[in-house]
């Protein structure tokens, strides 16, 4: 039996621990906003917190989660999240939305440490979220504009 | 000002509408899925008072719903097309609600393909314009004439706005209020649609989509997402390489595994099912399998493509000619010649290919991104012995697509029901393929070779240009042959060449379509995507040999073009064309017409030795009028960086006949730190709207490679593009 907390809830889980993170999230606490796009941390589509930081789920294993929390796009409920949220609702970033939450974690945690990032910033802490409708120039238009409203 | 529309086959929507609105209840069309999806938003509890026609329906909570006949895939069909009903209804638009329509060609197939369901082409907003805007226009005029009966006043004196209607005598409603006394009135004959001038959501750069607030906090759903009681996931091992076939295998690895629950074969392979998808996965992977390769396919692209520098030594099947080309090349004062290369190319859509198929009350249900409904209906269909009617499909979001869910065969719908069918065909499958299944089984966009050969004469205007294209015909492997082959020649792979705008007295395009068995498909933008590479690297090196700007001389060969030439100018001017550069930086240009839209793209490369950078592209496009002109920014934007990544990145080839990529470590595409600083500008235009989900794609490429040249001297003909 692993422990883990997720957006605030508890739960026990009989599973194998070294089922992916992303598939427990998934398919055993249901909560489906956190995608599966590479199964190998290239795409950055199942980004979630694990203890504060972003991690891709999809290589993280249940038995590193033990014990932690875990907090998903479904309980993105921070000052820097809902920023983020407010900036991609008024430029309208998304397309097909399937990276997106990924994308929304990643971009709360840079703001989350950086309130200011730069281009070269943000290039740094984005890259690793894949969006092949390329909505990029709206994400670091909405991560810009997302700070500013933080400031 | 409205415009009265009053002839035959107007009416004769409105009668099928009628028809079909009569078999469409809220009650049947959400008493299923919906109600077995766990998480779904609860339905409004509103009675469908009003429903006019199989698009609109108006709830006495005084919501307008409109039913989209066309995937969303990103590229805003379930912002635009409301965007029209909203406009002709003067709806308010924050009570307009979507939903994705029911398979069911007869009311809902795309008004371009005939009586065939589906999206693609750029045609969701082109063959939606005149209906859904009627639709729109038949539900207001019976929202007025229950006003007018109800406030005893002439209909005429009614005006409506913002969801209310009102009457000078002070007389309010809403529409809910309204709705169930429209609903007795009979659907009128004809209806009034506005003048261009009277537009208030049409146009509205701040209307914002209608899927972003489900996209943005994880509520939104596709396929992958879908969780039934009893639902088994299944994973497939694919052949190793095309034509391969399973000799043997060896369940008994994966049964091993707890929690699979079955193993079974199907003409594509094996698939592995368990109730969830790791368990599914880690059986598939322990599958023991012998196959069959002495037939397969084990050629490489190296192989594929020196045989295609040798079939372009020999004349083709003529795709157009005028003139005499060889004749006029003979006599011309200069010749400049080329050679294009492009690479198979995965979609990689976000969403790893996907399909669930359930049983249901008169045959089956599918729950999918659906982008091709009467070729999956058939698909499945033919598997299960169904008639296709009986492949019921309900519509959800689809992670993207770029063309490759609107497969010419079907080939993962009916996967599904293969699965499904050798399951036992009485428990709910979802088929999820992984990224590595996704990236090689095939259905590519083919590696194609061009070799240009254009003279100018003393002036330095073209007076010949021979173009020969060899490639595999997508149109043949599809089975469209009748619709698209015209004497040997398949339009998708000429298109953008074949009807060259540059003025060339003497012109001769021709077409050779090689036989291979690797499975391939329209690619976002299709054959576009390596004509206008081509063709716009081709008119820039005749701009050099010319001594001429590149934007000059584009503007005077384009003469008789107005639509080019105003996204070329607008372009041009955006971008500040001519004016310096610091050291190592230039721009290139290049202007391509495609889905009857024009798109110029400006491109400014950065370069430092043997590396770089896309640092900003300034796009124009002529789009008809602009319905939802944020909507089409995106659409710029973005189907340019979806080339930008074939430019720059993406390839896929074959060694032996395998695949050589995977996943996206080996299979690049466009990532943020490559994403250059982008501006759209938007010709103003009063022709009918037409497609903007592809025209951005195959410009970009000839653009940077133009810039390149214009920093380097270097005239790259091969994608993705590298620097010697």
């Amino acid at each position: 039996m692993v422990e883990i907390r997720v957006n605030g809830r508890q739960h026990a889980l009989d599973l194998d621990p070294d089922t992916p993170l992303l598939w427990v999230i998934r398919e055993h606490i249901g909560l489906t906003g956190t995608k599966y796009g590479c199964g190998i941390a290239q795409c950055g589509v199942c980004t979630v917190f694990l203890n504060g930081a972003a991690v891709r789920s999809c290589s993280t294993p249940l038995s590193a989660a033990a014990g932690g929390s875990v907090l998903t796009i479904e309980g993105l409920e921070s000052r820097e999240g809902r920023a983020i949220q407010a900036a991609w609702a008024e430029l309208d970033v998304i397309q097909c939305g399937f990276c997106q939450s990924g994308q929304i974690m990643s971009a709360t945690a840079l703001l989350t440490q950086n309130p200011a990032p730069t281009d070269a910033d943000i290039d740094a802490a984005m890259s690793g979220n894949i969006c092949r409708c390329a909505t990029y120039a709206r994400i670091r238009s909405a991560i810009k504009q997302a700070a500013a409203a933080l400031a | 000002m409205r415009n009265q529309i009053t002839n035959l086959s107007r009416r004769g929507f409105l009668q099928q509408g009628l028809a079909a609105g009569a078999g469409l209840t809220l009650g049947a069309h959400l008493g299923g899925f919906s109600r077995l999806l766990e998480a779904a938003p609860a339905a409004d509890g509103a009675t469908a008072a009003l429903e006019p026609n199989a698009f609109v329906r108006i709830g006495t909570d005084d919501s307008v719903t409109v039913i989209v006949k066309h995937l969303e895939m990103g590229q805003g069909t379930y912002t635009g097309l409301p965007t029209l009903v909203a406009e002709e209804l003067d709806a308010r638009w924050d009570q307009v609600r979507v939903e994705g329509a029911p398979a069911d060609a007869s009311r809902y197939n795309n008004l371009f393909w005939g009586p065939t369901q589906g999206t693609g082409g750029s045609t969701s907003m082109a063959n939606s314009w005149q209906q859904m805007r009627e639709a729109g226009a038949v539900a207001r005029q019976m929202l007025i004439e229950a006003a007018a009966k109800r406030w005893q006043v002439d209909a005429q004196e009614i005006q409506v706005r913002d969801g209310q209607l009102s009457h000078a005598s002070g007389q309010r409603a809403s529409f809910g209020e309204l709705a169930e006394a429209a609903a007795e009135l009979p659907v009128p004959e004809s209806v009034f649609v506005k003048d261009p001038k009277e537009f208030r959501l049409i146009g509205d750069a701040t209307l914002r989509r209608k899927d972003t607030a489900d996209k943005i906090d994880g509520s939104a759903r596709y396929t992958q997402d879908v969780s039934l009681p009893g639902l088994l996931t299944a994973v497939v091992a694919h052949p190793p390489r095309f034509g391969a076939r399973l000799k043997s295998f060896d369940p008994g690895p994966a049964m091993a595994i707890k929690g699979v629950e079955k193993v079974v074969q199907i003409p594509s392979g094996v698939a592995v099912l368990a109730g969830d998808f790791w368990t599914a996965k880690r059986g598939r992977d322990r599958l023991r399998l012998e196959w069959d390769e002495s037939d397969a396919f084990k050629l490489s692209s190296d192989a594929i493509l020196e045989h295609y520098k040798t079939l372009v030594e020999a004349p083709g099947a003529v795709a157009a000619v005028q003139g005499d080309a060889e004749a006029a090349l003979a006599s011309a004062d200069k010749v400049v010649e080329g050679d294009f290369a492009v690479p198979f190319l995965a979609h990689a859509a976000m969403e790893p290919l996907n399909c669930v198929i359930l049983p249901d009350a008169d045959g089956v249900r599918v729950i999918n991104g659906e982008q091709s409904q009467t070729r999956t209906q058939a698909g499945v269909a033919a598997v299960l012995g169904l008639r296709p009617e009986q492949v019921r499909i309900d519509m959800l979001y689809a992670g993207s697509s770029f063309g490759r869910r609107g497969n010419p065969k079907a080939d993962f719908t009916s996967e599904a029901a293969e699965i499904f069918k050798a399951a036992g065909g009485k428990t709910a499958v979802k088929l999820q393929w992984t990224r590595e299944d996704d990236t090689r089984a095939g259905w590519y966009r083919p590696l194609f070779f061009h070799r240009v050969r254009a003279g100018l004469d003393a002036d330095g205007r073209p007076v010949a240009w021979h173009h020969r294209i060899v490639g595999q015909s997508i149109a043949v492997d599809a089975g469209m042959e009748a619709r698209m082959v015209v004497d040997g020649v398949d339009r998708l792979s000429v298109e953008g060449a074949a009807n060259l705008a540059y003025g060339v007295p003497n012109l001769y395009v021709d077409l050779h379509s090689p036989k291979l068995p690797v499975p391939i498909q329209w690619w976002r933008s299709v054959g576009h995507t390596h004509t206008a590479f081509a063709v716009e690297c081709i008119i820039d090196e005749l701009a050099a040999a010319a001594g001429r700007d590149p934007v000059d001389y584009r503007m005077e060969l384009l003469d008789g073009h107005p639509r080019h030439q105003g996204v070329l100018k607008l372009a041009a001017e955006k971008a500040g064309w001519g004016t310096p550069l610091p050291e190592g930086r230039a721009r290139g240009v290049a202007v391509h017409a495609s889905f009857n839209s024009y798109v110029a793209q400006v491109a400014e490369v950065r370069v430092r030795g043997k590396a770089f950078r896309v640092d900003r592209v300034v796009i124009a496009v002529d789009c008809g009028m602009a319905v939802n002109p944020d909507v089409i920014k995106a659409q710029m934007e973005g189907g340019m960086g979806y080339g930008l990544a074939a430019a720059l990145v993406s390839s896929l080839t074959l060694k032996d006949g395998r695949v050589e990529q995977s996943n996206f470590h080996d299979y690049q595409v466009l990532r943020m730190d490559q994403m250059p600083e982008v501006e759209v500008h938007i010709v103003p235009s009063a022709e009918a709207p037409t497609g903007v989900g592809e025209p951005a794609t195959p410009v970009i490429a000839p653009a940077v490679a133009n810039a390149l040249a214009a920093a380097t001297g270097q005239r790259l003909r091969t994608l993705p593009l590298k620097l010697a």
